[in-house]
């Protein structure tokens, strides 16, 4: 399969990339490692006029702590987050869900910027970003900006992102110490890819109280979201088996499950329970 | 009219050049411009793996790369492992192990492997697995493979114990 004819150009740097960008009238499309992208554009269902290559721009690589913050440039492969030696001391749930993304050579090619950016509503790192208040770094033609992932990610394949505008950096909170946090993935048997993803990061008191806990999940619906009334159920309350599945049986009311010929939204709905469950007993058992 | 684009890769080890359609897939430049056909394609769709190449050290499959973002790399593919006279251990590996039937898939495979070993000599038998996530074998059922993995490892470690215990020319051991 042959993509439909196009332009290409490498940007050197970040500015570079949004003048090409601008200089496209909406026909230029940012490639970085080419792994959503490419196979769209081979199916022609993605024609862009002019593909701006940014694999070339250093300055978004790389992993490094900022405060209580983990921040992971956009062109960071997953294979480099699986094994990064900062991710695994203060983020291993990144670790394990990058290990958990298509295959070897994927993992070799596809950038979380990619991933983040591209918003497959079946990708891993949405679920993760939502459960660790992750912030998207921009950087536009007004300057740098940063967006909550809950505003950045609006629905199948779309997101805030101004046409002129690069994502430079997702920035993930470090959860407070004492807390663990886990990444489930029922694998869709044929991609691979989440049927449903859980996210959930959990803490709780000397006496048993959750004190912290987060869920995102993924693949579920048209877009990942977070579980804030399961969320909502559990804070403050003793993390109890019975309250673990109270809470995991609120885990869908958050999001619109989708529906195809894999799975009824019915089954993702218990497929979100199920997992939360697990997730949540691992976290706060 | 599209602008072509000048490819120029390092090939198992020589520097070759193209003038490509940007639309070119890594896998097309390579069988088709470069005459390399030891590289297959299986599905195109990026799941089966048979056209798993070396770009820049890693594994990557290149039916979902363009031949324009590998300008400048470094790549390998499967003619750049050995010679029918001596063979590379990956090579040597599934021949002994019978790690192939058919053998339309065995370039991608050994080159997923070439990417495996080359980070991790002692693979255990879930990585070895897990490394062969991205290849499809249609005949073989795996567990053969998975042997010829393990005994290419093997080979790997020894030579390298070996060429250890031997002091380079003039320095210590
Ligand atoms: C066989 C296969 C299996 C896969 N399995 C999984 C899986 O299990 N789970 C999963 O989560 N993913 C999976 N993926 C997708 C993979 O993780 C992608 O690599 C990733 O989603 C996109 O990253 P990329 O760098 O390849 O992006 P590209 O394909 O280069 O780009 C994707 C989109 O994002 C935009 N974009 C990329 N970078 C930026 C940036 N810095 N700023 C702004 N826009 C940008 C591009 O313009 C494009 O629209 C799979 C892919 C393949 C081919
Ligand atoms: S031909 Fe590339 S993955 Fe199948
Ligand atoms: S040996 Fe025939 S497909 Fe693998």
């Amino acid at each position: 399969m042959i993509p439909v004819s196009f332009d290409y150009v490498r940007a050197a740097s970040i500015p570079e990339a949004i003048q090409l960008l601008k200089n496209s009238n909406g026909e230029g499309k940012l490639i970085a490692g080419g792994h959503s992208l490419v196979p769209l554009m081979k199916f022609r269902l993605s024609n862009p006029g002019t593909l701006i290559d940014i694999s070339d721009v250093n300055e978004m690589k790389g992993v490094g702590i900022v405060g209580s913050r983990l921040v992971v440039g956009a062109l960071t492969t997953h294979a480099e987050v699986a094994e990064d030696t900062a991710v695994l001391a203060h983020l291993p749930v990144l670790a394990e869900a990058a290990k958990q993304i298509g295959d070897m050579q994927v993992r070799n090619k596809g950038t979380v910027g990619g991933n983040i950016a591209h918003a497959d509503p079946s990708a891993d790192l949405p679920a993760v970003a939502l459960a660790l208040d992750a912030v998207v770094h921009l950087t536009g033609e007004d300057g740098e900006e940063k967006v909550p992932i809950q505003e950045f990610l609006l629905g199948p394949f779309i997101t805030s992102l101004p046409e002129t505008s690069v994502v430079t950096a997702i920035s993930f909170a470090v959860p407070p110490a004492g807390t663990q946090s886990t990444y489930l993935k029922y694998f869709h048997p044929a991609s691979g890819y989440a049927v449903v993803g859980v996210c959930a990061v959990g803490g709780k008191t000397a006496e048993g109280l959750v004190n912290h806990v987060r869920i995102g999940i993924t693949g579920a619906g048209d877009c990942a979201f977070r579980t804030e009334q399961a969320e909502k159920f559990l804070f403050g309350k003793p993390a109890t088996l019975e309250n673990i599945k109270q809470a995991a049986s609120l885990a869908a009311a958050d999001g619109d499950m989708g529906e195809d010929l894999f799975a009824s939204s019915e089954y993702r709905a218990h497929l979100c329970k199920v997992y939360t469950e697990r997730a949540l007993r691992k976290v706060l058992g | 009219m599209t602008k072509k684009w000048n490819v120029e890769v390092k090939v198992n080890g020589r520097v070759k050049r193209a003038e490509v359609e940007p639309r070119l897939l890594l896998v097309h430049l390579l069988r088709d411009e470069f005459n390399l056909t030891g590289t297959h394609i299986g599905c195109d769709t990026s799941q089966c793996g048979a056209c798993t190449v070396m770009m820049d050290g890693k594994a990557v499959k290149s039916c979902t790369v363009l031949a324009v973002q590998a300008d400048g790399a470094e790549i390998q593919t499967v003619e750049g492992l050995g010679t029918v006279d001596q063979l590379h251990p990956i090579q040597a590996g599934f021949w002994e192990k019978h790690g192939l039937q058919c053998g339309f898939c065995t370039p991608g495979i050994m080159m997923a492997v070439n990417g495996l070993l080359q980070d991790n000599l002692n693979p255990s038998e879930a990585e070895i697995r897990d490394a062969l996530d991205g290849v499809i074998c249609r005949c073989t059922g795996y567990q053969f493979i998975v042997k010829a993995v393990q005994q290419a490892a093997e080979t790997i470690r020894n030579s390298q114990q070996q060429s250890q215990v031997v002091p380079a020319e003039g320095g210590s051991v």
